[in-house]
């Protein structure tokens, strides 16, 4: 893992500074020119004239000691700037996975078990649609809707007055983001659930007289939620791309936006910290994942 | 008779009643609450140049003197004091001295004294010690020789010849006076400042807040409890949120004319106003290299343009047709419409422009059977691709194949200071109408904005001579013939200028917004809301 992780922070490194332009360019972009002598100033200021690998283990060093620089646009510490932001994102990510969770398995279930007929068309189609639809047009959709039903919208409030307006503010950009990640998990789960299903156990489940809903959310279910189990975790890791426009479109000050920001203003600090976060966030819960599939698959043991 | 008697008696009754549009005794109290376009770098307005710090951070501040918040139109008619109680220019005009107020408070307490106008003007000429991480206006302050003070509460500009349009700048949003018991690095993250209101948090990517200033010099102002800008860099998001009622304001001039007619269309009951912004769509072509060295193919590119196309396409009709100075009415320096349209390529007659400008192709070899192959390089950004692309399509009529070579802002700069590019579509912004501002910026020899480095020892003269003169109907002359003659030149052909649309909800009273600036008008000390 931490091989992993000194590989992901090197990518990281070397892709930020393969892209043109640094803060100093960005900044005298806004003051409509480029003052050479200025810009060395700044940049000697900022440590980018130092050597590259000296400008690593600059970082390396601090972040191991837990100083993660300063940011070079609000010059505040970046942990100051980032640690605020990522409860936001979590409690986004995990409504998020909880809707695409909640709402994936049991619709998948249903699909399977109702294979061929009208209502596995109908889910069908609501599983495809979820997969095609754009995240920050579904977004815009439910904002153009709440405005022209209701006269208001859920746009992001750090003190919410209300249990309701708390919920409007995280569960309808959930609901946004979560609809792919849900639809692509119904469908993991109604092949998963199909495949089960023909297996002679379930057969010999039926012949000793066990309930539908016992064969299929007991015997079935808990054989086929494995496949299902490593899409959410792969979801869970894509979920800061469908962030960034959920962020950006219901106005959420999460990591997710704040790391688009971040990069167009090459603000590496905070950029380097905030993916290296990120990559550490991807490998833990693959690491979860692994120890789920243990639990609930007795088959599968580490270490033996 | 009977019938007279009754419109007279319903005239009296519409006089009795009250007009919805007047603003009645003035209510204290209340948040204002606008969304703000994107998250500025910094808080420090003389480091930025962009309204986006200008619009949150002027409030916090005062000026020497400043353009009179609610006539929309700045001139040097609408200059009124403000941190100074009055000003005198010496007999030779070369000094120019200000009284400054006595009963003026920093935020912090201290009390502002003339030592702090000669700190910021010192910083700004980049005489201190302490240094402005950029300096993006120094040029303004090029004839300043030295400001001097004398005791607490004089101070004088003393300058190298007579420059009437100092004051002009002076009252820009982009002049506020700092601290100087102050650094520059704190103000970019927590301004102090006389003004109105106080700097209470920036929140980069979400919010601004200020508060009201209540030892705020101007007794009984301002009327709000504070400001609060959330940060929304979507643009439906943001007017969808105004229009549900979320903000009590749009951000200023951030309503494109298309998408007006929705914000009217959803929130019938909001005020909006469609302003010039002072902001010129122009072309920056790289005369060092070929093809655009030849003057004749620069002369065809430039006659080619329709203008009133452009204008039609992306603004509705919206927009104005004119040389470097901003049009009129609007604009107080424009040439008239007669002299304009004698510049080649601004004749009504478009067809005839372009006969012209294939001529001019021929002569430099180009012609149907070989085209000139151009690349039209441009910001990533849509108010810069959208007019690139339909330069492109325009060009085409000229045997010029352009193609579009979008360049990501961190680039854009660089590449335009290297000469990288043939043709640029390029945006200018003008933070006070005012050809001193706009000449000596933008087209003088060695301005670091001056992107095409277009040097003419001949107009330099006629700047520093419109500068010097003070009498306003001959710098008027004058100014028409160096604008004239800039057409003339192709030296950034000027392709329109463009109006833009702010809202407010019909509660919010006292917003005026500037018809020739979009830098000047947000000091909000007297802005209330009547709910």
């Amino acid at each position: 893992m931490l091989v992993t992780l000194f590989g992901i922070s090197v990518i990281i490194f070397v892709l930020l500074r393969v892209v043109p332009g640094n803060i100093v360019d960005i900044l005298f972009d806004a003051a409509g020119f480029v003052d050479p002598a200025d810009k060395a100033n700044l940049e000697k200021e900022l440590g980018l004239s130092q050597p590259i690998v000296v400008q690593y283990f600059t970082w390396i060093s601090g972040l191991l000691h837990g100083d993660l620089g300063y940011s070079y646009v609000s010059e505040k510490p970046a942990l100051q700037e980032i640690l605020p932001r990522i409860p936001i994102t979590a409690r986004l990510a995990g409504l998020a996975l909880l809707f695409s969770a909640s709402i994936g398995i049991p619709l998948g279930v249903i699909s399977a078990v109702h294979q061929g007929t009208k209502l596995d068309y109908t889910l069908r189609v609501i599983s495809l649609s979820g997969l095609s639809l754009p995240s920050f047009w579904l977004g815009l959709l439910v904002l153009m809707a709440s405005v022209s039903l209701f006269g208001a919208m859920p746009i992001f409030n750090p003190n919410p007055k209300t249990w309701t307006e708390a919920f409007a503010i995280y569960a309808v950009p959930a609901m946004a983001v979560g609809f792919r990640s849900a639809a692509l998990t119904m469908r993991i789960t109604r092949s998963s659930m199909l495949e089960i299903l023909r297996q002679d156990y379930i057969r010999t489940a039926r012949a000793k007289g066990a309930s539908e809903t016992s064969v299929n959310y007991h015997h079935a279910l808990k054989n086929a939620v494995l496949p299902v189990i490593t899409v959410i975790g792969i979801e869970a890791a894509f979920l800061i791309g469908g962030l960034i426009v959920t962020e950006t479109v219901f106005n959420i000050p999460g990591i997710a936006r704040f790391l688009v920001e971040a990069l167009r203003w090459r603000d590496y600090p905070i950029v380097q910290n905030l993916v290296m976060f990120t990559a550490c966030v991807v490998v833990f819960t693959n690491f979860v994942v692994d120890l789920l599939y243990a639990a609930i698959d007795p088959r599968i043991r580490y270490g033996d | 008779m009977r019938s007279v008697r009754a419109l007279g008696v319903a005239a009296l009754v519409m006089l009795a009643l009250p007009d919805p549009t007047m603003a009645g005794e003035p209510k204290a109290g209340g948040i204002l609450r606008i969304y703000h376009r994107d998250s500025p770098g910094s808080a420090s307005i003389h480091e930025g140049a962009t309204y986006s710090i200008n619009i949150p951070f002027m409030p916090v501040f005062n000026n020497l003197v400043i353009f009179d918040q609610h006539i929309a139109q700045n001139s040097t008619q609408t200059l009124r004091p403000e941190l100074a109680e009055s000003w005198a220019w010496n007999d030779d005009g070369r000094t120019l001295t200000f009284k400054l107020r006595k009963d003026v408070k920093w935020h912090d307490g201290k009390p502002f004294t003339s030592a702090d106008v000669k700190c910021t003007f010192d910083m700004l000429m980049g005489k201190s010690q302490q240094k402005f991480r950029q300096n993006p206006r120094k040029s303004w302050y090029d004839e300043v020789n030295e400001v001097t003070v004398n005791g607490d509460y004089e101070a004088s500009f003393n300058l190298k010849r007579p420059q009437p349009a100092l004051l002009s700048l002076l009252a820009s949003g982009y002049t506020p006076v700092y601290p100087c018991h102050v650094s520059p690095a704190d103000m970019r993250t927590k301004p102090i400042g006389t003004g109105p209101f106080k700097f209470v948090e920036f929140k980069a990517n979400e919010s601004i807040k200020l508060t009201k200033n209540t030892d705020y010099w101007k007794k009984g102002l301002p009327y709000l409890d504070g400001i609060e800008f959330t940060i929304i860099t979507n643009r439906s998001t943001a007017v969808l949120a105004f229009v549900s009622g979320k903000f009590d304001m749009t951000f200023p001039t951030h309503i494109t004319i298309p998408l007006l007619k929705d914000v009217k269309s959803q929130a019938p009951n909001a005020t909006c106003v469609v302003e010039p912004v002072n902001v010129s769509t122009n072309i920056i072509v790289n005369s060092s290299a070929p093809p655009f060295d030849n003057i004749d193919v620069r002369r065809a590119m430039a006659m080619s343009l329709d203008r009133k196309s452009f204008i039609s396409i992306m603004l509705e009709g919206q927009g104005d047709v004119g040389g470097t100075m901003l049009p009129a009415p609007a604009g107080l320096w424009a040439m008239p419409k007669e002299m304009l349209e004698k510049i080649p390529g601004y004749g009504p007659d478009v067809n005839a422009n372009r006969e012209e400008a294939k001529k001019l192709m021929q002569k430099a070899g180009y012609g149907p059977d070989k085209h000139l192959a151009v690349k039209v390089s441009t910001r990533n950004l849509a108010e810069y691709r959208d007019p690139a692309v339909i330069l492109i399509d325009q060009l085409k009529s000229i045997y010029i194949d352009g193609e579009l070579d979008v360049v990501d802002t961190a680039q854009w700069f660089p590449k335009v200071a290297r000469k990288d590019y043939s043709l640029g579509l390029n945006l200018t912004g003008n933070a006070v109408d005012d050809p001193d501002q706009s000449f000596y910026e933008n087209y003088s020899c060695g301005s670091e904005r001056n992107y095409t480095n277009y040097c003419n020892k001949e107009i330099e003269k006629l700047f520093d001579q419109q500068s010097i003169e003070t009498d306003v109907d001959k710098r008027k002359k004058l100014v028409w013939e160096i604008d004239k003659r800039l057409q003339e030149d192709v030296a950034r052909p000027i392709i329109f200028h463009a109006r833009a649309g702010t809202c407010w909800q019909p509660y919010v009273k006292n917003v005026t917004i500037m018809s020739n600036s979009s830098y000047n008008g947000y000091r909000y000390e007297d802005v209330w809301m009547d709910k």
